[in-house]
């Protein structure tokens, strides 16, 4: 596991209640979304998984008890919505409808979150603040999303998690950013923007590499707008069970 | 020609996860062993592989421009399970799938006796061991560089050779199981559509969602009936011949259907014994932010370029090869990391027996006095890289300048 980025991102006083994203582009930065998950899990935290591009066996985290983690597979739902049985409207609200009905907004998929992570008083016992996290948002601007909703569905939830009980919200971000795709541009600055911690994942831009998979740039602003914001940037190999981090032209392989 | 199972059983690091793992960043190892003829473990994330890929696996090559090679790599992956006896459904908007079935390649069947396959690997080794004799007296500093691997030698015999001039006989693809889909041919949905999807993706999406669950792909099917594979092949996809707009328009009205339509595709191969190679026209899409979409929501994403009336047919360079390779996107399936080639610059040549694809290098540029490395050493160093992103390249310590 890499100190450094367990030293700046870490620190459990300084993640509360905090809005966090992750943006990758031009390589795969998933092993960041493994890295929070077990983080959150490990503090005893009740976390809340939106997986929409992968079924649970590829996070192949189980929670440590019952309860602790929700986890929506995106993909097993959305054959439902996608190929419905019948003409007739389902009963329950589905969180995927707008598969379906492409005129409504994320608002169901909201209602799932907040119902999920709502904490009765039993859970409030047991478990740490809650957490959301979000692999990936993209998607459901593919998916015929509006922009807009996917900005409101994320104020929703910033509101119900982080500001309400002092969560932590973690949202993964796919944009290739030369490939003009507005509707993704706009989120991403829109998140930029409310996120007070930022990990860029890059691809190098010399291109594919098989020692240095990519670069890493950390942001933390400062909540008052007090001091300049910290940022930090590494460069990282990923290896079987976890990722090495070293500063940019460092990697073992060159020197 | 099916892969006899008991040869890669007997590797003591096999790990198969046929259920959830437990914690992150490890592996389980479990003794239920899914023994399906033409599939090996793969070692790094417990899939299935198999030739071309994985199981549950999405595969998307953009075509070349007249989508010759890409149609071909198409009918390599179709022909590679009739050999493996795995179940396969051809879908097409175009050609009908009984004349994409007529014309697969015909195996290159081989008589040569099992040892005879050791002796050969051996010479290679050889071959190349005796390389690694001669000192660099330039270029020293490079000599401490690992050499590449054959990993063609280590896995024994895993996808097959075809002959491309010959045509694959109907005996051999008659006891396949094959379900073919042809969109003019398809009938009138009954329910209305309202998600906003085109009906021919529609249909397709219902078509194989039909077999999976029919025939037991998805493992919903008691253990009476003997697992298999289904290959599914999709000929252009995102092309008018679908019904799709993307292709002909900047502000497409169905922008998204291909999305939703490989989103409930994904949905599908995952929960399935599946794997899936879909062609599509990349370069008629005029939109770009559409294809890095559809490159988001696969798992394998390779680009073909042939060099059929471009001007770099004229090229030095290229003039071994019949087009360029590009790897897009390898899949990170079930782990942190995925099978890594050294490069992603490749080429590829179509031969009679042969679709080789290599490393793209320089070879080292000396005046015309001095032999240079020739064509016969390039040759030697070349390896049949099989169709999936996974094995690495192979050759001397080529250095890339």
């Amino acid at each position: 596991r890499s100190p450094e980025l367990l030293f700046y991102v870490d620190t459990t006083e300084q993640l509360f209640g905090q809005c966090v994203l992750l943006s990758e582009s031009k390589t795969d930065g998933s092993f960041l979304i493994h890295h929070f998950l077990s983080f959150f899990l490990k503090a005893q935290c009740k976390v809340c998984f939106l997986g929409l591009v992968q079924s649970f066996s590829h996070y192949s985290t189980v929670a440590r008890e019952k309860g602790q983690l929700v986890f929506f597979e995106g993909l097993r739902n959305s054959l439902d919505m996608l190929l419905p049985e019948s003409d007739a409207s389902d009963a329950e609200p589905q969180p995927l409808s707008f598969l379906r009905w492409p005129s409504t907004d994320l608002r169901n998929l909201f209602d799932f979150v907040n119902s999920s992570l709502s904490q009765s008083e039993n859970d409030m016992s047991r478990w740490a603040s809650p957490v959301l996290l979000i692999d990936d948002l993209s998607v459901l601007l593919s998916l015929g999303v509006n922009p807009t909703a996917v900005l409101d569905f994320i104020h929703y939830c910033r509101m119900a998690v982080c500001s309400k009980q002092q969560g932590n919200m973690v949202t993964l971000v796919h944009n290739e950013d030369d490939l003009g795709d507005e509707d993704c541009d706009l989120v991403l600055h829109a998140l930029t923007h409310q996120s007070s911690l930022i990990l860029q994942v890059h691809g190098l831009n010399t291109g594919y590499c098989r020692d240095v998979h990519g670069q890493i740039q950390l942001r933390w602003k400062d909540k008052f707008q007090l001091k300049r914001d910290h940022t930090h940037v590494f460069q990282y190999k990923v290896h079987d069970k976890g990722v090495s981090f070293f500063a940019p032209g460092t990697s073992s392989a060159v020197l | 020609m099916a892969i006899p199972v008991q040869s890669m059983t007997g590797i003591s690091n096999a790990r198969l996860n046929v259920e959830m793992n437990t914690t992150s960043f490890q592996k389980k190892s479990r003794s239920k062993l899914l023994s399906i003829p033409g599939t090996r473990p793969s070692f790094q994330n417990g899939q299935l592989l198999v030739s071309t890929g994985t199981t549950s696996l999405d595969y998307v090559i953009e075509e070349d421009v007249f989508d010759s090679y890409s149609h071909m790599l198409l009918k390599y992956f179709l022909a590679e399970g009739i050999v493996c006896s795995h179940s396969f459904l051809i879908a097409s908007a175009g050609e009908h799938p009984d004349d994409i079935l007529q014309g697969l390649p015909a195996p290159v069947l081989d008589d040569v006796p099992k040892d005879e396959i050791g002796k050969i690997n051996q010479r290679r080794e050889n071959d190349v061991s005796e390389e690694s004799q001669d000192s660099m007296k330039i270029a020293w500093r490079y000599q401490n560089q690992p050499k590449v691997q054959t990993v063609l030698a280590a896995s024994s015999r895993f996808g097959h050779y075809y002959d491309a001039s010959k045509q694959m006989s109907a005996e051999t693809f008659e006891s396949a199981e094959y379900y073919p889909f042809y969109l003019p041919a398809e009938v009138h949905l009954k329910y209305s559509v309202s998600s906003n999807i085109h009906i021919g993706y529609i249909k397709l999406l219902r078509f194989i969602q039909g077999v999976i669950h029919k025939e037991g792909f998805d493992r919903a099917c008691p253990q009476s009936k003997t697992r298999n594979i289904l290959r599914i092949g999709i000929h252009s996809l995102g092309s008018v011949l679908w019904g799709d707009d993307i292709c002909c328009k900047d502000d497409p009205l169905y922008a998204y259907s291909l999305t939703k339509f490989l989103y409930g595709l994904r949905g599908l191969l995952r929960t399935s014994l599946s794997v899936c190679m879909v062609t599509v026209p990349s370069h008629l899409i005029q939109n770009k932010a559409i294809m890095g979409r559809v490159t988001n929501l696969c798992d394998t994403v390779i680009g073909i370029k042939s060099f059929n009336g471009s001007e770099k047919d004229a090229n030095d360079l290229y003039k071994d090869y019949h087009g360029l390779v590009c790897v897009k996107k390898i899949p990170y399936l079930n782990s942190l990391i995925c099978e890594l080639p050294d490069t992603r610059d490749l080429a590829f040549k179509l031969k009679r027996k042969q679709f080789t694809i290599e490393r793209l290098h320089l070879p080292p540029d000396l005046s015309d006095t001095v032999s240079r490395l020739n064509k016969q050493d390039l040759a030697e160093s070349s390896k049949l890289l099989r169709m999936g992103c996974g094995a690495a390249a192979t050759g001397k310590k080529h250095l890339d300048f």
